[in-house]
């Protein structure tokens, strides 16, 4: 930089460095409100987190240590594991359905054509509208007696009576799994649509100058390539579905018989309903250590394409 | 010929089979915001049926969102509430990132990248598990139960999305163009202010859009952090509707609150879908 350059005039070396370190302090006032902001509300936060979790800390009077106590329970903690395994058969069907949805919907808008624009925005729009509005929205669609589904099934003669469809498990889980898909089937069409442009279109000619059917070229030409997106994509499905919690708050209510509480509903309702706040941490620290271990996986992924 | 009209027939036959996948795909993903709209205007004796058909057969009405506007402190109360976050959240946020993204880009001091992947790494930590701390925190700060706290909650949130997104706009700005402006005697933040802003406005948009949807659709953390019923965000006081809070479900008025959630984000995404598309896409390609 420049205070390594020899000058010929030597006064004007350590003018240069002090100015230079006035430039740095310059540099680290800019960054400073978004290094307090994380810093007050997040590293803070995560460190609370882990400490209040050696804790048995109630909303009033005064927390005790009690070491590892916390996590020894939640070991044995029936209905946090059966939350989890709920959580995780969740994370693997929607994502499943999503990606079953979201790749035909790639191709299919990847080329422009008349009405493409049109088409990306009508599969979009779902997206930006907030979990909670659309689930809102879907809890007045299944509702039984003023709702869509069960009374135009009733009415077209598919059911007998009208079926109650959040009275149980089966018909509330794909009805929220169908709701998710409606909502972020969009989302995931975009991300693997740029995957889908980033492939240049010489390398489809020479695949298919070679002769190589569609079938052949989607899945040894375009499939590889994309490598990346997919990983990308699928982290971000699976990370997000991890941590679902509106839907089955707002549609469910964890219900039928707590069959559809998540990982995050339960952490919710023994910290904020419970007050158990340093159990409530303890779970939450188990939630993000098996985040942290997706996020450091996606990051191998997607620094050597190859990996996968 | 013949051969030239058997192509134009097939032509004609993909054509009219990728539209009509297209027009009943389309159709699929819109009917469920069509119909929550259409049933938020008919009367609400009308908006207890199942909606077959979807449109109001009485005459469109505001009857049910005379009766959303009666929850609560009233509907106003709690709009004004999801407003005020919002505009302060994109506000802050675009403030905090400018400066951070131009800090990031144009200066050098100790331990910058590590400082700069700090903030970035935040985004694998779901924020979901330390709402508990956050809560104890803001309630030492005096600022539990205030919009203020769901704000600086919000804006932390949103940092290493848009203080990524403000550095890469600040890196692909070139150098000479402040180097001439400083050898003219401005100083740092006319700089900032007069030359580099207009030309990373782009970035700016996008990082508010995001601040904006990220704000005003947030659920769990509000729920969490806003305990006083007067300082409910919208998607909170719905919720409560919906549970039953406010007595028998009006479904009418649940849907009148949805449509009105809905709509700044519809608007604001289709007036302004470029910024938004390349926010989403920055992570994809980066």
């Amino acid at each position: 930089m420049t205070d390594q350059q020899q000058l010929p005039d030597g006064t004007s070396r350590p003018r240069r460095t002090a100015r230079q370190r006035r430039k740095q302090l310059v540099g680290l006032l800019f960054v400073a409100p978004a290094l307090a902001l994380v810093l007050l509300f997040f590293i803070v936060p995560l460190g609370m987190a882990f400490w209040m979790s050696l804790h048995n800390w109630p909303l009033l009077g005064k927390p005790r240590f009690i070491g590892f106590d916390n996590y020894s329970r939640l070991l044995d903690d029936a209905r946090f594991w059966a939350s989890m395994r709920f959580t995780i058969t969740y994370t693997l069907v929607v994502t499943v359905a999503i990606f079953s949805l979201a790749f035909p919907l790639a191709l299919f808008v990847e080329k422009t054509r008349p009405l493409t624009k049109f088409y990306r925005t009508a599969f979009f729009l779902p997206v930006v509208v907030g979990f909670g509005s659309a689930s809102l929205l879907w809890a007045w669609l299944l509702d039984v007696d003023s709702g869509l589904f069960s009374p135009a099934a009733y009415s077209l003669g598919l059911t007998d009576k009208r079926i109650n469809l959040l009275a149980d498990f089966d018909t509330t889980f794909w009805s929220i799994i169908i709701m998710v898909v409606w909502k972020t089937a969009g989302f995931n069409m975009i991300i693997l649509l740029t995957g889908l442009q980033g492939i240049s279109t010489e390398v489809q000619e020479a695949a298919r100058m070679d002769g190589a059917s569609p079938w052949q070229r989607f899945r040894r030409v375009t499939l590889p390539l994309m490598r990346r997106t997919i990983a990308l994509a699928l982290i971000l499905s699976v990370a997000g579905s991890m941590l679902a919690f509106d839907q089955f708050y707002i549609i469910a209510d964890g219900g039928p018989q707590n069959s559809t509480v998540t990982a995050v509903y339960w952490i919710f309702s023994q910290s904020f309903g419970s007050f158990h706040l340093g159990y409530g941490s303890a779970l939450s620290m188990v939630l993000l250590a098996i985040l942290v271990c997706i996020s450091v996986v996606q990051l191998r992924l997607l620094r050597n394409p190859e990996g996968m | 010929m013949s051969r030239n009209h058997g192509s134009s027939t097939r032509r004609l036959l993909e054509a009219a089979r990728y539209h009509g996948f297209g027009i009943a795909a389309a159709l699929l993903f819109l009917a469920p915001l069509v119909w929550s709209v259409l049933v938020s205007f008919k009367p609400s004796i009308e908006a207890r049926q199942p909606p077959l058909p979807p449109w109001p057969v009485g005459g469109f009405s505001v009857q049910s969102y005379e009766n959303l506007a009666q929850y609560g402190s009233g509907i106003w109360t709690y709009a004004g509430n999801s407003l005020a976050v919002s505009a302060a959240t994109v506000a802050a946020s675009v403030l905090v990132s400018l400066l951070a993204g131009y800090g990031f880009s144009r200066f050098q001091f100790p331990l910058k990248n590590v400082l700069f992947v700090l903030i970035i790494s935040t985004v694998m930590i779901p924020f979901q598990s330390i709402l508990t701390p956050l809560f104890l925190i803001l309630t030492k700060l005096g600022l539990q139960n205030t919009l203020t706290g769901i704000v600086l909650v919000y804006v932390t949130l949103q940092l290493p999305f848009s203080t990524f997104m403000m550095r890469n706009a600040f890196d692909a700005v070139p150098r000479e163009i402040e180097d001439a402006a400083r050898v003219d005697g401005a100083s740092v933040f006319a700089v900032l202010y007069r030359i580099m802003l207009p030309l990373v406005l782009p970035g700016v948009a996008t990082v508010a859009i995001f601040a904006f949807l990220a704000s005003w659709n947030e659920f769990l953390a509000a729920l969490i952090l806003l305990t006083d019923q007067k300082k409910y965000t919208l998607p909170v006081l719905m919720a409560a509707v919906r549970s039953g809070q406010f007595g028998t479900i009006d479904w009418g008025a649940v849907q009148s609150g949805v449509t009105l959630m809905m709509a700044p984000c519809l608007a604001l995404f289709l007036l302004l879908q470029r910024y938004y598309i390349r926010g989403l896409t920055a992570g994809a390609v980066k």
